[in-house]
């Protein structure tokens, strides 16, 4: 089987070997670079990683096939993600979710699960899925695009970011980078964080800071620390 | 010592830096006392470290509460093999968004705690493993350990100690199970991520089969501030068992969500009144103290402390102090289907009780909803829940059974409405066959 990776990438993959005592430890992040190259872990992914890591493709396999953000099949552009967790979908998660299968799939079938509307990888294509918790419930109901948050949505907004993503014209996320794309969101996943300017992109909304915030205006604060010395530990060691 | 007086409402500590601007920046955090508790830690021995945790009473923040100190205890005192610090940053639990918030606001103190903490056990190489939805604090705490190595806060001879110490940020790529800290482990082995048999508990064969302490991020970033101000301080604020503050993540139907960091045994109570109260003044239904799998609380619970102890003894868990709020408009047979469902998909399928019992529990429970159950299904639900708290091989299977029991031991006559309306649904169906 030819492989479709280029010299750079697997110069990168053994940079990435090269962080780990014991190279199996690698193979996730090389999944992740995998995807960042093919928008998916395609078979030819698979006997990339295993030859990298002396390891059996069935041994890849079996890691591949466990994880949900390994995606099997080819990704869109973008990756929309919808937490239907039990609080963000009593927020209005599922009735997001629930639109936007209905808006994706036009005059058709409603999308389902992890389906793509569109070419895969092609500029405007779309791949929907429900994901478990995001672990921003503070913001609910959330939403992910290529794991950038946007945060207190519903289906109306949703359905703007869609069309925003369709066009071209992509939205900025509450919290996050500018949109990229799935594929460089996952370069940055194997550890390849190249823009500073990415790094100081927002993190932080009302509700994060909103106890701390609390606290400043009615001068509350946790008690004063003073400089105290570590403490004497006899000489007993075993 | 001073007098202690009452601890305010708010406790920021972890979360106070979160309001500077660039407060991820290095130089941000250097001009925030950062790092001054590793030189003072450095100067110190491993055993002196360790006896202050121990003294704090810090305990685990990922959700178990397992005295820190006591669990740094377990790492050998030699250096036969190598030793690893494994920073458990996959964050997941329903309801519970601490540690995200955290790692993007303010990674060096994470960082710095990771050092102190690696210094303490002996260990030169941590690891921390990020979930891989976080993508942001992938990118900010691979900046901050790059930041880190340039200053001389990581790499070889930190600040002319002679101690050295790796850092890896290792994203995960989807998987709930990886929590459980011997799945984490698997996982970062590069296996799927499934639990390991304890014993051997990870301080004796964790990583590589070397010996291995896995923390929490929150736990971590703690450490830095005891190293600082010393365990009276930390015992200052919370309670004699529980001490220390701890962030409260206040979600659902609140005027005002977000995370409140207050000391540990603040009451619902106190922190819905920091929260603005119920959401339009719709009355409290039930609420979690600490994420899904930790059983859920009443109104009746209000005045609960929320530390490890007040939640056990009220019959339920701390965990993540994930509080997560639902008004009376929230049906819980459906809240209780929807996490049953989370359970189900996210079972690793290691054992069997897990494994086959979320998948029938999750069919029981949408067949319940449909509106198409009977009363003995509420037995069969007790009865598999029984057969899988406690009998399953990690702490998933646990928490799977944990909102199905509680839901049943507050709400069953919710339960028992969606058998009748099922009923109601036969027996007409009996007339129009009988005429």
């Amino acid at each position: 089987m030819s492989e479709p990776f280029s010299e750079r990438t697997e110069e990168e993959a053994r940079a990435i070997i090269a962080r780990y005592p014991e190279s199996r430890s690698a193979l996730l992040p090389l999944l992740h670079l995998v995807q960042s190259v093919q928008g998916q872990v395609s078979q030819e992914g698979i006997a990339f990683c295993a030859r990298l890591l002396a390891l059996s493709t069935a041994e890849v396999d079996a890691v591949v096939t466990f994880y949900t953000m390994y995606k099997r099949r080819p990704c869109g552009e973008h990756l929309v993600s919808v937490c239907t967790n039990t609080l963000c979908a009593v927020l209005g998660g599922d009735a997001i979710y629930a639109k936007l299968r209905e808006y994706l799939g036009e005059d058709g079938p409603a999308h389902g699960h992890e389906e793509t509307f569109g070419e895969p990888g092609q500029p405007g294509s779309i791949t929907l899925e429900h994901v478990e918790c995001l672990a921003a419930c503070d913001l609910a109901p959330v939403m992910q695009v290529d794991y950038e948050f946007f945060d207190k949505q519903s289906p109306d907004s949703a359905t703007h970011l869609i069309d925003g993503l369709r066009s071209g014209n992509k939205p900025m996320p509450s919290r996050g980078a500018p949109l990229v794309g799935f594929r460089n969101a996952e370069r940055q996943l194997a550890g390849f964080v190249e823009l500073e300017s990415d790094v100081d992109a927002p993190s932080a909304a009302a509700e994060t800071v909103r106890g701390a915030q609390l606290a400043a205006d009615r001068g509350w604060t946790a008690p004063a620390m003073s400089d105290t010395p570590l403490p004497a530990v006899s000489d007993n060691k075993k | 010592m001073t007098t202690p007086r009452p601890a305010d409402p708010i406790t920021p500590v972890l979360t106070k830096r979160w309001l500077s601007p660039r407060s991820w920046r290095l130089s941000v955090y250097e001009q925030l006392e950062g790092y001054t508790a590793l030189r003072k830690a450095l100067a110190g021995t491993p055993e002196q470290l360790v006896q202050l945790v121990k003294d704090s009473g810090l305990r685990g923040r990922g959700g178990a509460g397992f005295p820190t100190g006591l669990k740094w205890s377990f790492m050998p005192p030699n250096e036969d093999k190598p030793h690893y610090l494994v920073i458990n940053a996959d964050e997941g639990e329903p309801g519970t968004c601490k540690d995200i918030p955290l790692m993007m606001a303010d990674p060096h103190s994470l960082i710095e705690g990771c050092v102190i903490a690696a210094y303490a056990m002996r260990s030169h190489h941590c690891f921390i493993y990020v979930r891989g939805e976080a993508l942001h604090c992938v990118r900010r705490l691979t900046s901050a350990v790059r930041e880190a190595y340039t200053a001389g806060y990581l790499g070889r001879n930190i600040l002319d100690s002679g101690f050295d110490l790796d850092i890896t940020v290792h994203a995960g790529a989807g998987a709930y199970i990886c929590g459980e800290e011997t799945a984490l482990l698997d996982s970062l082995e590069g296996r799927r991520g499934q639990p390991r048999l304890k014993p051997p508990f990870p301080a004796a064969a964790g990583l590589y089969a070397a010996p291995t302490t896995v923390n929490n991020v929150e736990t971590i970033a703690s450490v830095p501030f005891i190293v600082n101000a010393g365990a009276d301080w930390f015992r200052s604020m919370g309670r004699e068992k529980s001490p220390g503050p701890k962030i409260f993540s206040i979600s659902g139907h609140v005027e005002q969500p977000g995370q409140y960091e207050a000391p540990m045994g603040t009451t619902l109570r106190e922190l819905l009144e920091l929260a603005g109260g119920m959401k339009d003044g719709i009355p409290l239904k039930f609420w979690t103290p600490g994420g899904s799998s930790t059983p859920m609380f009443t109104a009746e619970h209000l005045d609960t402390p929320l530390d490890f102890e007040g939640a056990t003894e009220a019959g339920s868990m701390l965990g993540t102090t994930a509080v997560q709020v639902f008004n009376e408009t929230v049906s819980v047979p459906w809240a209780v289907m929807k996490w049953t469902q989370f359970y189900e998909h996210e079972s690793c399928g290691k054992c069997t009780p897990c494994r086959e019992g979320t998948y029938w529990l999750a069919q029981i429970l949408e067949r319940m909803v449909r509106g198409e159950g009977t009363p003995a299904d509420i037995d069969t639900l007790l009865d598999v829940c029984d057969n899988i708290f406690g009998r399953s091989f990690c702490a998933l299977g646990d928490g799977a059974v944990s909102p199905i029991q509680s839901g049943i031991k507050y709400f069953k006559d919710e339960f028992l409405a969606l058998c009748e309306s099922n009923a109601a649904h036969a027996r007409e169906h009996e007339l129009a066959g009988a005429r």
